[in-house]
Parts: structure tokens; C-alpha cells; sequence
């Protein structure tokens, strides 16, 4: 129930602002997980073949075809240019953070002005980068500066940002993004790793850290697993982990339970397909289902499940969005 | 700051200008702060001691903060060149300019009264014409004008108030005499920054403002909202307001969203928008909910593609015929342009004793129409001399400053003028009261002038203060944002 007060005045959300805050959450969170990958990758996924990690990140984000046309090797010099100056690139960090200030410009009368100056005064930060700030001895501090600055925007959500509806359409996008993201990461690792794991358990512990540590899930999975990597563990920690703040089961019931907190707060209705998908997918979300597809072949599932991710940003959308 | 209080210093006289008001000296101009002539205010005997002990370089520094900070709220209007779109800020002048109790009164119910007498005009102008019939204002003026509106004619507006938001440039001529510039009675802008400037002030001047009593600013959303609550449909009991903006790419979208934002209320865009079953109604999440009041940021032309602009794509089809059958209110009145055309001006003050049987308060600029061929023949007689302006432009476009203007200027000007003189009038060139502001040289007096938000349902609001505009280049008259003035906090005191 809602308190005498709410009910007083109904407090409508447009529509479009609706779907410009999803999107705002997911440009913001997509920065954070592209500083990330792009420090890991500089810092722990150092080995003879070097170009495979640095193609790795044009693979996860689907950007094979335009990364090719230019550049002719994949280096943390042209990975770093392309995603960390590159305007022209519509995945680089100058991208996400134009779009994402483009959408919080548009919610600017719904968002705290805090979450506005800070959003502002970073995308100051990401127009000013350069070449030199893509040199090696800059580039951690570059990949820092991204991921202060993304985290900040995500403390000073959780401090300013009212709880109406808004804020539970926010925490959809964040919770789609994240579970995106992990998807994508799984993905091109393991069809990396899966060859290579007959020859014993230990022999790719660096990649196997590289993974957990692009997802900033490094440390936890060492807590809950001290005895060593074995693939269905990790596919199965960020997967359905319930516990782990970026694995794809907990967003997903991060999602419904946002999605229902709309239904009875705030009356929304027309959630059916949404819900149905949510539940459907949520569903394979559990350890023996995971253990027993990452036995096999992961890739074929991770497939499904970005698909399904898209389809249930635009099952909200279309059911809410303008 | 406790030492320096305001009884210490009423004993004090003005002392020549020292300190950091070092060679400053307004010439022949009324200065607002130095006030010659006048018996000394204390307030402000007290502001000038305390600005002439600031350091400059400590004024400076915090210019520079100031800027940095509008920047980074986005405080700022947006310039488009070519495909490339630039967030600019409104530069800001930290000294602030300020107005005694007697004289915000004098503006205060200046502004009041003219106000009726807009809205008094706009409902005769729309219904039995009077004025028109009885010659006090030439019908042609009236019926021709481009913002006349055909289709409010015998429309009853809510509280027969047009204007409910009234931005009126005032300026101070030489002998300290307010006199009205310009009325602006359509979507005035400016009033985000009244407000805001007057956080900037906190922030950077507080020092300067210690133990002053200097009136608020902060009511205007609660204001405003009371007053687009007042002119909604009567049988609404919890009114559904909304600002509608261009959207986004709008230079003065800053302002939307501080009106949204003061009100508390969504900020929509025409997409968000539309009628159906003779109502107003707005997507939200859950589905369409109904919208009694809209704030329109948007020109009368754009605004219904059905009545207006057919090309339009900003506004709502069919918007206008669901507020003439009374299921929402419009703020401002379509219609309202006529009103605060410059032609029209130059009339204001016979419109004035024509309704309300009252002298003006706030005097008009002497202003000759150049249509009539007495005013014509002067104007052009004595061009050097005068502001000679096209009555269909804003925005200080295409108008001529005699004394500042080369003989071949004065000369292609004649040629303008002669050539189509019912779209121009003319003005002696005001000499412009001038307040300390900071510059390259030092503290230096520039001109100033004052913009008052006035907001109407049944009774008329002014927001004590308004946009005090300041032009920062040495010697310049023209203030307006899109030829390089800035702005000031305007300090009412209590």
C-alpha cells in the first residue's frame, strides 16, 4: 500500500522519460564495464599472443567489422583509440557518455541536479581525452578516471535519485546492462578458454582472473571457490550466482522485482510478455542448468540469452516507453 | 564581517571611490550604486565599503569559479553553427545591482498596472474593440499586426487574463527616471536566471551579503504553479500543469527545465501530447492521463499544426479547439503578440488612462511612430541622434544606434527607413544607468537594465527583482544574451 500522501496525487512518469531513463542507466553502466574490461585487459591478460586479448574486446562488443576497417592490428594502442577517442565510433566511451547526457539533458526536470552536474562535468572529462591520454603509462589512470567516474554517477543515484517510477525504470536499465554485459563477457571467454581447459585446471588461471576481474567479480569468486578455476563454477558464478551483483540471475531478479514494484505502486499494467519472458529466462538461470550446458558448449545458451535480454529491454519499452 | 555592521556605517558619507572602486567613475551617467543627487542609502554606503576593501585579485578568482560552475550545472544556452552544437554560459557579472524598497514599489505596481491594462487591451482587441472604435489606438495598427490572432476573436480566456506571464524591460534613464522598454508578453525568458544568479551569489558573494535583508526569489515555482492551478478548467480539482518545451535542442531549454522543475511538473514535448475526445492528454506508463494547464514554451505559429503552422512538428493537433471548448488552459493567451509589439508601445501609455482612468506609473521611452508623417519627417532629421528600431524584431536585430553609427550607415538607414516607415519607430538614445561591474580594467560602470516577472491569474505576482541585464563592452547599450551582455543578481532590499 501506498502511503496517504501518494495517493493524494498521482505523480505521472512520460513515457519517452520513461525509456530515456533506461537508457541512461545502460550508457552509464555500458562505460563503467568498457573502462573495465579495457584495464583488465592492459594490466592482466598479458601473454605472448597479445593481439587475441586486445581483438577480444571488439568481439564482445560486437565490433569486429568496424574495429577492422580502422585499424589493421589490434593493440592497446588502436583497442585504446578506438574505444577511448574515437567519436566516430558509436561504442566508444566519447559515445556513450554524449548519449548518455543527451538522455539525462532530456529527464534534467526528473533527475537529481547532482546526478545532472556530475554527468555534465564527465563528459567534460571523457571530450578532453587525447592521444597521450591512451599512452601506456596513462592508461590505467585513464581507465580509472572512466570507472570513478561511472561509479560516482552510480552513488550519487542510489543518495539523490527520488524512488518513484523513474527510479525503478533506472534500475531496469542498470540490471539489463549489467546482465548484457556479463553475457557478452562469458561469451567470447569462453569460446577462447573451452580448447584449451583439457590440458589441466590451472594452465589459464590468468585468463580465468582476467574474466572475473572485467567483471569485478575476482575476489568474491575467490571466497566461494578457494580451491581453483573449473569452468562450470565460473559460468555458473555469473550466471546464476544470486549474490554476485553483476551475474545475470541476480539482474534478472533484480528486473522482475522492479517490474512489479511498477505493477502494484504504481498501477502499471500491460507487463504480461515482459514478465513471461523474465520468468522463462530466469528460469535457466539455476546451477544445474548452467552446469550442465557449460559441460557441453556454453555459446549456443549465452546466444539465447543476449537475445532474450534485447527482447525484454523492448518488451518494456514498448509496453511503457514513448 | 560582525565589525562592519550596518549601524557603523550609516554614520559614514560616501567617500570618493578608493580600494578596489578605484577609478571608477560613471561620467554622466545615473549610477545605481553611487546614486548622485540622492541622500545616501546606508545599505549601500555599506556595500560600497565593503566592495572597495575586496581585492581585485579575489574578485577575479571568483569570476572564474563562478563561470566554471555554470558550465559545469549547465546553466547554460546552446549555440548551433553549422552542425556542431555549443553550450555557452550567460556570462555573470558578480557585483550585484540593487534596488531600494521605494523603488522596487515604484516598479512593483508600475508593473501591476500595466499588466491590466495588457490584458484589459488583448479582451477588448478580441471582443467589442472599443479602443479601436473610439481612435485611441489606429485599428490598422491592431487588425494588420502579423501577431494579431483571427482565432481568438470572441473567446473568453480564464479570468480574462492573457498575459499570465509578463516580462517587462525596464530601463533608468540620466535623472534616475525608470522608464518601460519593452513589454514581452509571450514567452519571456530570463526568470531561471534571476533565480540561479542569486545562488551564484550565495556561493561566491556571500561576504557581501552578511547581514543585509535582502528579499527571496525562491517562491517563483509555487507562484506560478498557484497561478496555472487558478486557470485551469473550474471543475478540476487537482489540475494536471505541464511546461511544454521545443525539446532539448531548444537554446533556452535550460529555463524549461528550471519552470518544470520549480513547479514540479513533467516537462513534455508536443510528441508527448495529444487530443482526443476534445481533451488534453499525455503518455505516460500507464497510458494516457489527462493535462488541464500547459506552460507553453512554444510560439503561438507552432504550437497547432491544425490552426497554425501546418508544417509544424513541435506542437499538438487540434490543441487550440480543446482550449477554446475550455477542456485545458494555455499560458500564455495566443494572441498575446499583439499586445507587446513595439507600434503598439508606443501606445501603451494612452492604453493605460484609455482603461483604468490612471496616469502610468512606470513612464514609456518618448517614442515616435514613424508611420505618422510628423514622426517620420523628425526621425529622419535628426537620425544621428536617435535608436531608430523595426517594430517586427527582437532580440536587438536590425535596429540603428544614430550616435554610434558612420554617415554611410546613417545614410542606408534613411533608405530603410523611407521605404517601408510603418515598421519602424524611434527613440532619443537613452543614456542608460550604469552599475559597477567587473572588467579587464577594473571595477568599471556598464550599462544595466531590468526585467520584472510579473505572474497573473486573478491578481498580479512580481517577483521582487528580475533579470538585471548588463552590456559588458565599454560603451555599448545593448544587453540582450544573443549580442554579448551578461547578467547580475538583483538585490531587492527589505
Amino acid at each position: 500500500m501506498m502511503d496517504t500522501i501518494a495517493t493524494q496525487h498521482t505523480v505521472h512518469l512520460i513515457a519517452r522519460h520513461a525509456e530515456a531513463t533506461i537508457w541512461l542507466a545502460r550508457y552509464m553502466e555500458r562505460i563503467e564495464n568498457l573502462a573495465r574490461i579495457l584495464d583488465v585487459t592492459n594490466t592482466f591478460a598479458r601473454d605472448p599472443d597479445d593481439t587475441r586479448n586486445w581483438l577480444s574486446i571488439p568481439r564482445i562488443n560486437g565490433d569486429l567489422v568496424a574495429f577492422n576497417k580502422r585499424h589493421a592490428v589490434a593493440t592497446q594502442g588502436s583497442v585504446g583509440a578506438f574505444y577511448l577517442l574515437d567519436a566516430g565510433n558509436s561504442t566508444s566511451v566519447h559515445a556513450c557518455i554524449s548519449a548518455a547526457r543527451e538522455n539525462a539533458r532530456m529527464l534534467r526536470a526528473l533527475i537529481s541536479t547532482e546526478m545532472w552536474l556530475q554527468i555534465n562535468v564527465f563528459y567534460g572529462h571523457i571530450r578532453a581525452l587525447n592521444a597521450d591520454s591512451i599512452i601506456p603509462e596513462h592508461f590505467t589512470a585513464v581507465c580509472n578516471m572512466l570507472k570513478d567516474g561511472a561509479q560516482a554517477h552510480t552513488g550519487i543515484t542510489e543518495g539523490t535519485l527520488y524512488r518513484d517510477q523513474a527510479w525503478h525504470f533506472y534500475m531496469i536499465g542498470r540490471s539489463l546492462e549489467r546482465a548484457d554485459q556479463t553475457t557478452r563477457l562469458l561469451d567470447t571467454r569462453f569460446h577462447a578458454l573451452v580448447p584449451r581447459t583439457d590440458a589441466g585446471d590451472n594452465i589459464d588461471a590468468g585468463h580465468w582472473n582476467a574474466l572475473l576481474r572485467a567483471a569485478a567479480g575476482y575476489h568474491a569468486y575467490r571466497r566461494e571457490h578457494p580451491n581453483g578455476y573449473h569452468p562450470q563454477e565460473v559460468a555458473c558464478f555469473m550466471l546464476a550466482n544470486r549474490a554476485f551483483p553483476r551475474s545475470v540471475g541476480l539482474n534478472l531478479g533484480r528486473i522482475e522485482w522492479h517490474l512489479s514494484q511498477l505493477r502494484t505502486s504504481y498501477g502499471l499494467r500491460g507487463m504480461a510478455a515482459a514478465l513471461e519472458r523474465l520468468d522463462q529466462l530466469n528460469g535457466t538461470m539455476t546451477y544445474e542448468h548452467v552446469t550442465e550446458v557449460a559441460s557441453r558448449d556454453l555459446s549456443p545458451f549465452l546466444d539465447y540469452v543476449q537475445r532474450e535480454i534485447g527482447a525484454l529491454h523492448q518488451d518494456i519499452v514498448a509496453t511503457f516507453g514513448g | 564581517m560582525q565589525t562592519d555592521g550596518l549601524s557603523q556605517s550609516q554614520t559614514q558619507t560616501l567617500s570618493p571611490p578608493h580600494g578596489t572602486m578605484q577609478g571608477y567613475d560613471p561620467g554622466g551617467f545615473f549610477c545605481e550604486m553611487l546614486r548622485p543627487g540622492q541622500p545616501p542609502h546606508p545599505t549601500l554606503t555599506l556595500l560600497m565599503s565593503r566592495l572597495a576593501a575586496l581585492p581585485i585579485g579575489s574578485l577575479r578568482q571568483r569570476a572564474i569559479d563562478a563561470e566554471r560552475d555554470l558550465l559545469e550545472r549547465g546553466i547554460t544556452f546552446t549555440v548551433y553553427s553549422d552542425a556542431t552544437a555549443i553550450d555557452r554560459i550567460l556570462p555573470f557579472d558578480l557585483i550585484p545591482r540593487i534596488l531600494t524598497p521605494a523603488e522596487w514599489q515604484h516598479i512593483e505596481t508600475g508593473v501591476v498596472q500595466r499588466v491590466r491594462a495588457l490584458n484589459m487591451f488583448l479582451h477588448d482587441i478580441y471582443h467589442e474593440r472599443k479602443i479601436l472604435a473610439d481612435g485611441i489606438v489606429p485599428a490598422e495598427l491592431v487588425l494588420k499586426n502579423a501577431a494579431y490572432c483571427e482565432a481568438m476573436v470572441g473567446f473568453d480566456v480564464p479570468l480574462n487574463t492573457y498575459v499570465h506571464i509578463c516580462g517587462t524591460d525596464i530601463v533608468r534613464d540620466e535623472t534616475g527616471e525608470f522608464r518601460v522598454l519593452e513589454d514581452n508578453a509571450r514567452t519571456p525568458s530570463g526568470v531561471s536566471y534571476v533565480v540561479e544568479n542569486r545562488h551564484m551569489s550565495l556561493r561566491v558573494m556571500s561576504d557581501l551579503m552578511t547581514g543585509l535583508r535582502v528579499r527571496g526569489v525562491d517562491e517563483y515555482g509555487l507562484r506560478l504553479h498557484q497561478v496555472m492551478a487558478e486557470i485551469a478548467p473550474p471543475a478540476v480539482s487537482d489540475p494536471q500543469v505541464v511546461v511544454l518545451s521545443p525539446g532539448i535542442f531548444n537554446s533556452a531549454y535550460f529555463e524549461h527545465v528550471f519552470l518544470a522543475r520549480e513547479m514540479g511538473v513533467p516537462l513534455v514535448e508536443g510528441r508527448d501530447l495529444t487530443v482526443e475526445g476534445g481533451k488534453v492528454w499525455m503518455r505516460t506508463t500507464a497510458g494516457l492521463a489527462p493535462v488541464h494547464t500547459i506552460y507553453r514554451r512554444i510560439g503561438d505559429d507552432f504550437l497547432d499544426p491544425d490552426t497554425f503552422n501546418p508544417e509544424s512538428m513541435l506542437g499538438v493537433r487540434g490543441l487550440i479547439e480543446a482550449w477554446r471548448r475550455g477542456a485545458v488552459a494555455i499560458a500564455n493567451a495566443v494572441g498575446t503578440g499583439v499586445a507587446d509589439d513595439k507600434a503598439i508601445y508606443a501606445y501603451m501609455p494612452r492604453i493605460i488612462r484609455y482603461y483604468l482612468s490612471e496616469e502610468p506609473i512606470l513612464k514609456n521611452v518618448d517614442t515616435r511612430i514613424c508611420a505618422e508623417p510628423d514622426a517620420l519627417a523628425y526621425t529622419l532629421d535628426h537620425l544621428h541622434e536617435l535608436v531608430v528600431k523595426p517594430v517586427a524584431e527582437s532580440g536587438g536585430y536590425g535596429l540603428l544606434i544614430g550616435p554610434h553609427a558612420s554617415k554611410r550607415q546613417l545614410e542606408d538607414f534613411a533608405r530603410l527607413l523611407k521605404a517601408d516607415p510603418a515598421n519602424y519607430i524611434s527613440q532619443p538614445t537613452l543614456k542608460l544607468s550604469v552599475s559597477p561591474t567587473l572588467c579587464d580594467q577594473g571595477v568599471r560602470p556598464r550599462h544595466i537594465d531590468l526585467r520584472p516577472f510579473a505572474v497573473t491569474g486573478k491578481d498580479t505576482w512580481v517577483l521582487p527583482g528580475g533579470l538585471t541585464r548588463v552590456a559588458l563592452k565599454q560603451g555599448t547599450l545593448v544587453v540582450n544574451s544573443s549580442q554579448g551582455g551578461g547578467t547580475k543578481d538583483t538585490w531587492v532590499l527589505a
